[in-house]
This record gives structure tokens, sequence and C-alpha cells, in this order.
């Protein structure tokens, strides 16, 4: 049998397979070239950029947690400045589309950082943080609220021709409406989910584990979660999307395409596994291979029920 | 770099405390002291991220004890506290772990002749080790001292003392050396042109580099955090710089730029 057609098109961008890399989990990739070949997977996002330099979370700032983990770093990055001098030149070299992950303490912000990176040619698309559960004052308000959630998405469709996609929150009582408020303000394509907010506690000292208190939830524990948001929202939006939760494996990946995804992205698995995101690409196409699926695409929504 | 590798020993030197050998690619023979991995556990998820470990050492196996070739292989030591350490104290000769290694910074050995103090606080004895071996190699006066709860923390002591190490030991029970904190009798050899690298409880390494200061005398502390990724990615293992304030925040990474650093780099209020 041939290869397997592994590629899938996004919003307008290509990409050699659906493996993308999830914003905060890869760095701003260099960190990862020695454990992998950057080349070998269909895009990598960038940690969330805001305007300025953000130095994140008191510590500790990550807990493990029953097949999962919290995080609470506060969205800490170099910012948009540093992030145009210092990390796209390398990842310009390398050629595997970049998504810039964005997100901002205002709703200002979020408009000038799109902007900033509209201008950029090595940057293929952007993803919009709507739902930071860390920072007080920045993604909770948006992301859990669809007309909030909607004023963004239309700031930053206005300042930006790039493909645009509105990353959204599991925490909301109702992911189709979020989902449907993005994609009437002009979002190209969702992707879904970010970390559920949680807690630990440490019983004998009488403290919450993380110094934020509350951390976003992330691994193998939410998968069922995310499999179920990706479902639900395919069902009644349009839109191309990208499913995220608890990725660890090929099989896992395709069970988001059946859901609905038209690409996904690993997380959490690269901390444990820094080849991750090119071993599960390896792992879909012998799947596609053993099972005689001539294309990853046909996977997509194939879903019976 | 990331591999798959064979336990080769794994024994309990004290209640409670394995040291633990492991096959290791050639390519670790250039480990430096301070430097440290990442350990998968078991292939599950749970526990489902890495553990760090520190060197303890590092080093060959030769050709005509090894079956025929050289064998690399790399220690660890480690302490028993939860989930990970507890099924890491269950495997034996045969059993496979996944490795992330070497990762970070490294001690500096600083110039030659000075006096060298090493200063560990029970499982911080870990890297020491290998610190040690390299140190006494050039040629360099070490001293160690070592402090723990009880005898039982006083880990490896004739492996420094084998290499011809001086050691001083202190226990806060007594049971073992000086009754009191090691930093007591750190104290009394500090002196200019001596140098300290520095592992254990934070407690410790505060009173350490306070002392430090106080005396003139250059230290390196190795530093724990909780961690994800041990690349820098994830930025979950950071520690406040010196100059961090909450309005001009500056965190350090441990694993990248730790997870030894000169004492001055860090705020220890
Ligand atoms: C750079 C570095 C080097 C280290 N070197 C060694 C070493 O040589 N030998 C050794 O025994 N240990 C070392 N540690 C600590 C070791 O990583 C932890 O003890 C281990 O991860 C605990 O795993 P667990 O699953 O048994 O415990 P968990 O079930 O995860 O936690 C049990 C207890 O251990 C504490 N703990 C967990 N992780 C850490 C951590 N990273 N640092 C401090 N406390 C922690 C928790 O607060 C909890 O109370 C090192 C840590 C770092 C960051
Ligand atoms: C340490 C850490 C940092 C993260 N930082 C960001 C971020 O900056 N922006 C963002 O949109 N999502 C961030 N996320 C969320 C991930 O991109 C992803 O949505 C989530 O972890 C679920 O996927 P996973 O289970 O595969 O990890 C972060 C997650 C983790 C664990
Ligand atoms: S452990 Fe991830 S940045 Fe240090």
């Amino acid at each position: 049998m041939h290869k397997p057609d592994m590629t899938v098109e996004l919003a307008g961008i290509k990409l050699r397979n659906p493996v993308m890399t999830a914003s905060g989990t890869f760095g701003y990739g260099a960190e990862f070239a020695a454990h992998l070949d950057l080349e070998s997977i269909g895009a990598l996002v960038t940690k969330g950029l805001s305007l300025r330099p953000k130095a994140g979370n008191p510590t500790p700032r990550i807990v493990e947690t029953p097949g999962g983990m919290l995080n609470a770093i506060g969205l800490q990055n170099v910012g948009i400045d540093a992030f145009i001098t210092e990390k796209l030149p390398y990842l310009a070299k390398v050629d595997t589309p970049v998504i810039a992950n964005l997100y901002g303490n205002t709703l200002e912000e979020y408009g000038e950082v799109a902007s900033r990176l509209d201008a950029l040619s090595g940057v293929a698309g952007v993803e919009v943080n709507i739902s930071c559960p860390n920072v007080k004052q920045g993604g909770i308000v948006f992301g859990t609220d669809p007309a909030a959630a909607q004023e963004v998405v239309r700031l930053v469709r206005r300042n930006t021709k790039k493909p645009m996609i509105v990353k959204l929150s599991p925490n909301v009582t109702d992911v189709v409406a979020m989902a449907k408020a993005c994609a009437d303000a002009g979002a190209d394509a969702l992707s879904l989910i970010n970390t559920l907010t949680g807690m630990a506690i440490d019983l004998d000292r009488r403290r919450p584990v993380l110094a934020n208190v509350t951390g976003g939830l992330s691994g193998p524990a939410i998968k069922p979660v995310a499999l179920r948001m990706v479902w639900q929202v395919a069902r009644a939006v349009k839109l191309p999307l990208i499913g995220i939760g608890g990725i660890m494996n090929g099989r896992d990946a395709l069970e988001f395409m059946l859901a609905g995804a038209s690409a996904v992205q690993v997380g959490t698995a690269s901390f444990l596994d820094p080849g991750a995101a090119q071993r599960i690409a390896a792992e879909m196409e012998q799947y596609l291979v053993d099972h005689k699926i001539a294309s990853v695409a046909s996977l997509i929504g194939a879903l019976e029920v | 770099m990331q591999f798959k590798s064979m336990v080769v020993s794994n024994v309990e030197v004290s209640p409670g405390y394995f040291r633990m050998r492991m096959t290791a690619p050639k390519e670790l023979e250039k480990t430096l002291p301070g430097q440290f991995l990442m350990l998968k556990v078991s292939e599950s998820i749970d526990p489902l991220l890495r553990r760090p470990f520190g060197f303890f050492d590092v080093g060959v196996l030769p050709a005509e004890y090894a079956g025929g070739a050289d064998q690399t292989y790399a220690e660890i030591l480690f302490k028993v506290v939860g989930k990970g350490t507890k099924m890491l104290s269950t495997l034996h000769h045969g059993d496979l772990v996944d490795l992330l290694a070497p990762l970070g910074k490294s001690f500096n050995p600083g110039p030659a002749g000075e006096e060298k103090l090493l200063v560990g606080g029970g499982i911080g004895l870990a890297p020491l080790y290998y610190l040690a071996k390299e140190l006494v190699a050039k040629g360099e006066k070490v001293r160690l001292f070592a402090g723990g709860r009880n005898r039982d923390d006083i880990l490896c002591i004739t492996e420094f003392e084998r290499l011809g190490v001086e050691t001083y030991v202190s226990t806060d029970d007594g049971t073992l050396g000086e009754s009191g904190l090691v930093t007591e009798v750190l104290d009394r050899h500090l002196a200019p042109g001596k140098r300290i690298f520095a592992c254990g409880p934070t407690p410790m390494l505060r009173a350490v580099a306070i002392m430090a200061e106080r005396h003139q005398v250059p230290c390196q502390v190795s530093m724990e955090a909780y961690m994800a990724c041990g690349v820098g990615a994830c930025l979950g293992c950071v520690l406040p710089g010196a100059a961090h304030t909450e309005e001009t925040p500056d965190y350090r990474c441990v694993c990248k730029d730790g997870p030894v650093f000169d004492s001055f780099e860090l705020k220890w209020s």
C-alpha cells in the first residue's frame, strides 16, 4: 500500500500531518530541537504571547495529580518584542508553520498583540487564548462569557488578516454557545480544550499546594471531557476544529479526529516524552497503514453513533 | 538525550535511601557534576511526570568486567518520599527505565588550589559525591560537611572517605558525629580562599548562603523545585532571583538556569 496521505488543511494553513504542539508546553520550539525533528510535525504553537514580558505566578506553580497535572504558570512569557528579536529568527529557519498563541491583559492589548503579529511573515497564523484560568484580570473574563469572548475575537479579527484560531475554555456550562459566539465573531478555526480549573490540597499543612491556590488541569485525566466537547462543537459549528486534551499517543489523536477535529495539539505529553509530537504523528500514520486507510482527513468526524 | 536504561543494581544503603546503578550510553560520560536526569519511573500514566535526580556518580565498567565491551553507568542516590520514589525502590537488576539526561548547569569547580568545601544535608549529599570525585581527580583539597536528623540520614560517608575527602559529620540528635547543625561546623572552617558547594533542604542552603556572604566565600547551591519538563519549556520550576520583587519580578528556571546557582543569584528572604 502507498504511504497514507497525512496532510490536512486548517483555515488555509497546510499541515504535513495533523499533529501540532500545544501552547505553553513546547516553549518557543528551540527547547525541543534536540529531542525531535521540528520538521516532522504539522505545526508549532508558541507559548502565549503578550504585549509586554510577563513574569508569571509565585511558586510552587505545578503539581502532579492522578493522571494529570495542575499548572498555574501565570502566562509567563518573553513578550512580543523579545519574541520577534530572539525567538522568531530561529523558528523562521524551520520549515513548519508557526502559530503564535496570544493573549491580552485587557481587551486593547489583544488587539495590539494581534496587529504586531500580523506584520510578521514568519507567523502562519494566530491562536487567541481567551481562556486562561490563571490570570486574575485575564482570560477568565473573556473566555467564560460569550459576549466578552465575541468582543475579543472581533477585535483580533480587525487586527489580523492571518488565519485566526480561537482557543476555547472548558470552564463553561455551554461550550457550544461559546463556540458559536466565536464563530460569529470571525474565527477561522477553533481549538479546544484549554485546561480545566482545579486545585490540590496538602492535608497535613492545611494549605493549597499551588501558590496560586487554583491551577489548570491537563493530561490524560481531561481527555474524556475534551473528546466530549470536540464532539459537541463539531456537530454545531462548521469551522475546522483542533482537538486538545490528554493526547498521549496516536490512537488518542485519531479519536479526536473521529470526534470531529481536523488536527490535534499535544501538550503535557511533551513533558514526559519530549519527542511525543513526532512519535504521535508516526503512530497515527502506522494506524492508517495497518487499517488500510488512505488519508487521515477521511477520518475527520467519521464517528459512527 | 532520551534513552532507555537497564537497572544494574538498586541497594538500600540506609533505611529509606537507595543507591541505584543504571546502564548509560557513552555520551553520558561527559556529564558534569551538578547536572541531573529526569527518570520515568513506569510506562503507565501513574506517576505521570518524570522525576528529577542528581547524578551520584557516572563511570565506566571496563570491558574485562562488563562482558566484552566497556559499559558506561550512571548512579543516583534517592530517598523514598512518595509514590514515584516508592516504585523506584522496588526496581531491580534487569528492569528498564526511561531517562532524559544530562540536564541543567553543573557546579563550577573554580580555580585550582582553593580548598573546596562540600556541604550536604540529608539526600543533598547525592550530587556531591560525583563532584568530590572530579575535584579529587584534579588534585584539589576537598572537605565534606554532612548533616542530617540522625545517623540514618548520613549517606555513603565511607565512599567519600575512600576518595581521600576529609569528612565532618553532624546530626540533630547526635547519633553520629557532632550534635547540632552542619552549618555550625562549617562556620568554623570558613575563610577567604575557599569555595562552597552546597545541596540540601532550602533552610540549610539559606543559612549556608548567608554565612558564605558574611565570610566572603564564593558559594554555589543546588536547588530543587517541582518539575514537569526539565528542559526549560513549562516554566513550572522557577525560583525568585535576587532582585525579585512583586513589582519587578525576576524568576530563574531551576532546570535550565540551574539547578546549580551562585548563591548571590537567588533571593533568600
Ligand atoms: C534538580 C533536582 C535534583 C534532585 N535530586 C535528587 C536526588 O539526587 N535524590 C533524591 O532522593 N531526590 C532528588 N530530588 C527530589 C526528587 O525529585 C523528589 O523527591 C521526587 O521527585 C519525589 O517523587 P515521588 O513521586 O516519590 O514523590 P511525590 O509523591 O511526587 O511527592 C512526595 C513528597 O515529595 C515532595 N516532592 C516532590 N517532588 C519534589 C521535588 N522536585 N523537590 C522537592 N520535593 C519534592 C512533595 O512535596 C511531597 O511532599 C531532586 C529534585 C530536583 C529538582
Ligand atoms: C504548563 C502549561 C502551560 C500552558 N500555557 C498555555 C498558554 O500559555 N496558552 C494557552 O493557550 N494554553 C496553555 N496551556 C494549555 C495547553 O496548551 C493545553 O490546552 C492543555 O494543556 C491541554 O492539553 P494536554 O492535556 O495535552 O496538556 C498550558 C498548559 C500547561 C500544562
Ligand atoms: S521543569 Fe519545565 S521549565 Fe523547568
